[in-house]
């Protein structure tokens, strides 16, 4: 799916729509939004900082592995867990919020549930960072109008370092389907 | 059972696809080599990859990072490969082997518990009947085989421990559709997946993940290769199987103390079971692809439309000569109207019921190893899906360890010949089997 606007596109399926899920009771929900490549390569470009809340200083959690790879493409990545403020993460301070963080702020990165991202919306907006992304798994159309009414780019349910791994070729490396096609040669997002 | 009429067609797939199939079957997973630019995917013969240094080392070894270790988990070669696949398919990933059998026992090793049980088609592949039979059963995995043309039958088969209903989407030998929504929707039911081995269809002809498959299993040494060159195989995930919601697979949704407690689904999402798949049951069991025969497959891929249009014409007007002759008994071909599958033939594969396919000549067992003796130009050897026709008397050769019984219901009696129709002149095809005919049924 690709589009040219650059936009979110929202996507309604039958199936959910005719309420059957019990049909297909063991197919994950289908994500509801996809976005183009495009929108997710300007995200990369632009970031410099990005604050990870939820980041977990258990080195084989998901959020670990993210920060660390993102660490490595250059971002700087900022941890907020109020239930892991004793020792840096990475390298990195630990803040108890968005609110406490001293620097500029680019990306608000979320591993949190989905009723606790509305929150985080708000407090996205207050520090002024200009995109709210929801890991994988995490939805919220609340969180999504919250951010979109005050201008933020929102992505959800999307991880930040499969999908940066997807645009710059990596995630093929696995065997994955990027879905890219191109006679161009491959190489860095940054 | 639930009316499959009134279900959407399909599931959304993973993964849009902005190309059509032809150009991914050319370019999916074979962008220029960043660094030198070469247009064609070199063939990275090596065993392993330099670390930057001893962190960056670590981060591979515990999958936090994406690259490249040693070959028998992932190459460049190889990767390419298993990303067209998988965009043939509409599928989110794939993980290449060293046959179809290796892919096979990697899908099912990350899928089954010594004790667990899957229901298979009695209609598969005689090589994959054996393999679940005798070999699955000494690791402890059991199949109970049922006519999966009885969607009913598949049903009723599913017990607490089945882990999987595994069938062909066009069966080999006997030219045997099988209903996959119907299918899918049975195994769904029952919270397990649906694997479809497509290797005699071709995503070409047939793609099991529109229809709800979860898995997608191919010998990529029969059409996808097409040349008769490279032996391979591959397992393609959907991305659409919720492995932790259904409760059944503990192995892929919890944390793995072998992987130091990753829990596979929650780390990659809709692309866990090919991570699982590559990480612990080709790493450990060892079944590599090589980069070279990876190399011929992707170059074989590129023609895969032009080469199944060609099979399937040829295949038609094969079976439809065969059908006239006075020496054949029967014809078991999709394609031809009296078949009894004709119907689910138009549905699943609207191109064409592929190019390999059975039919009895009168005489029985010695008139059929006679017909496979006298053959100039068609090929008498035990494979399929090469660009060259091929001949084969399964009862004396591919079927031989079954039980009569088993043959039969295999589609692989006593009087059976299996032809896979090749892409050369249909009137030489035609010809020569004209000939050999007339020559083992007046000997």
């Amino acid at each position: 799916m690709t589009s040219t606007a650059g936009q979110p596109i929202r996507i309604a399926f039958a199936a959910e729509a005719a309420g059957r899920s019990a049909l297909v009771a063991c197919t994950l929900p289908r994500s509801t939004t996809t976005y183009p490549d495009d929108l997710l390569l300007g995200v990369y470009r632009r970031a410099q900082t990005i604050a990870m809340v939820g980041a977990s200083p258990t080195w084989n959690r998901p959020s670990s592995f993210v920060m660390r790879y993102l660490q490595q493409k250059g971002f700087r990545v900022i941890p907020v867990n109020p239930r892991a403020l004793d020792a840096p993460i990475l390298g990195e301070t630990v803040y108890p919020d968005l609110e406490s963080i001293p620097d500029p702020v680019d990306v608000v990165d979320v591993f949190r549930r989905p009723d606790d991202t509305p929150d985080i919306a708000r407090s996205a907006i207050a520090i002024g960072a200009r995109v709210l992304w929801l890991q994988l798994g995490i939805r919220n159309p609340e969180t999504v109008r919250i951010g979109e009414e005050a201008g933020l780019t929102v992505i959800e349910d999307r991880c930040m370092k499969i999908e940066y791994g997807r645009l710059s070729g990596e995630l093929a490396w696995s065997g994955i389907n990027t879905g890219i096609i191109s006679s161009r040669r491959g190489g860095g997002l940054r | 059972m639930t009316d499959v009429d009134d279900q959407p067609v399909a599931p959304p797939l993973a993964v849009d696809e902005p190309y059509g199939f032809a150009t991914r079957a050319v370019h999916a997973g074979a962008r220029p080599d960043p660094v030198t630019g070469s247009r064609n995917v070199p063939i990275h013969q090596t065993t392993s990859y330099v670390f930057d240094d001893v962190e960056h080392a670590a981060a591979l070894f515990n999958l936090q990072t994406f690259g490249y270790i040693y070959s028998r988990l992932t190459n460049p070669t190889v990767a390419a490969l298993e990303e067209r696949v998988a965009a043939l398919e509409g599928g989110r990933a794939a993980v290449a082997a060293a046959s179809g059998h290796a892919a096979q026992l990697l899908a099912f090793y990350t899928l089954l518990e010594p004790g667990d049980h899957v229901v298979a088609a009695r209609q598969l592949y005689g090589g994959s009947l054996t393999q679940l039979r005798h070999t699955f059963a000494r690791l402890g995995w059991h199949a109970t085989f049922v006519d999966a043309t009885d969607p009913a039958a598949v049903e009723a088969a599913i017990g607490e421990r089945t882990k999987a209903v595994f069938v062909e989407s066009l069966a080999n030998p006997g030219g045997i559709v099988v209903d996959l929504e119907a299918l899918a929707t049975i195994a769904h039911a029952a919270s397990i997946p649906l694997i479809v081995d497509n290797t005699l269809a071709t995503p070409a002809l047939c793609r099991p993940f529109e229809w709800g498959a979860d898995l997608v299993v191919h010998s990529l040494t029969k059409f996808l290769s097409g040349h008769g060159t490279s032996m391979g195989g591959v397992v393609v995930e959907s991305g659409r199987f919720d492995w932790r919601g259904s409760g059944r697979f503990p192995f892929l949704a919890s944390p793995d103390p072998a992987y130091h407690g990753l829990d596979f689904i929650e780390t990659f999402g809709d692309f866990g079971f090919s991570m699982k798949a590559r990480a612990v049951a080709l790493r450990d069991l060892g079944p590599a692809l090589s980069p070279t025969n990876a190399f011929y497959i992707l170059t074989g891929i590129e023609t895969l439309p032009l080469r199944m249009a060609r099979h399937v014409a040829n295949a038609r007007l094969v079976a439809e000569f065969l059908a006239g002759h006075p020496t054949v008994a029967w014809v078991s071909y999709a394609g031809l109207p009296t078949s009894p599958f004709a119907e689910l033939a138009r549905r699943y594969l609207p191109a064409g019921p592929g190019s390999v396919f059975t039919f009895g000549v009168k005489g029985g067992y010695e008139a059929g190893t006679r017909v496979v003796e006298a053959v100039e130009l068609w090929s008498h050897l035990a494979n399929v899906g090469d660009t060259r026709s091929l001949i084969l008397h399964p009862a004396s050769t591919t079927h031989r360890q079954l039980t009569d019984d088993q043959r039969v219901a295999a589609g692989a009696g006593p009087d059976v010949i299996r032809l896979s129709v090749g892409i050369e002149d249909p009137a030489d095809l035609i010809a020569d089997l004209d000939r050999a005919l007339g020559r083992a049924t007046t000997s």
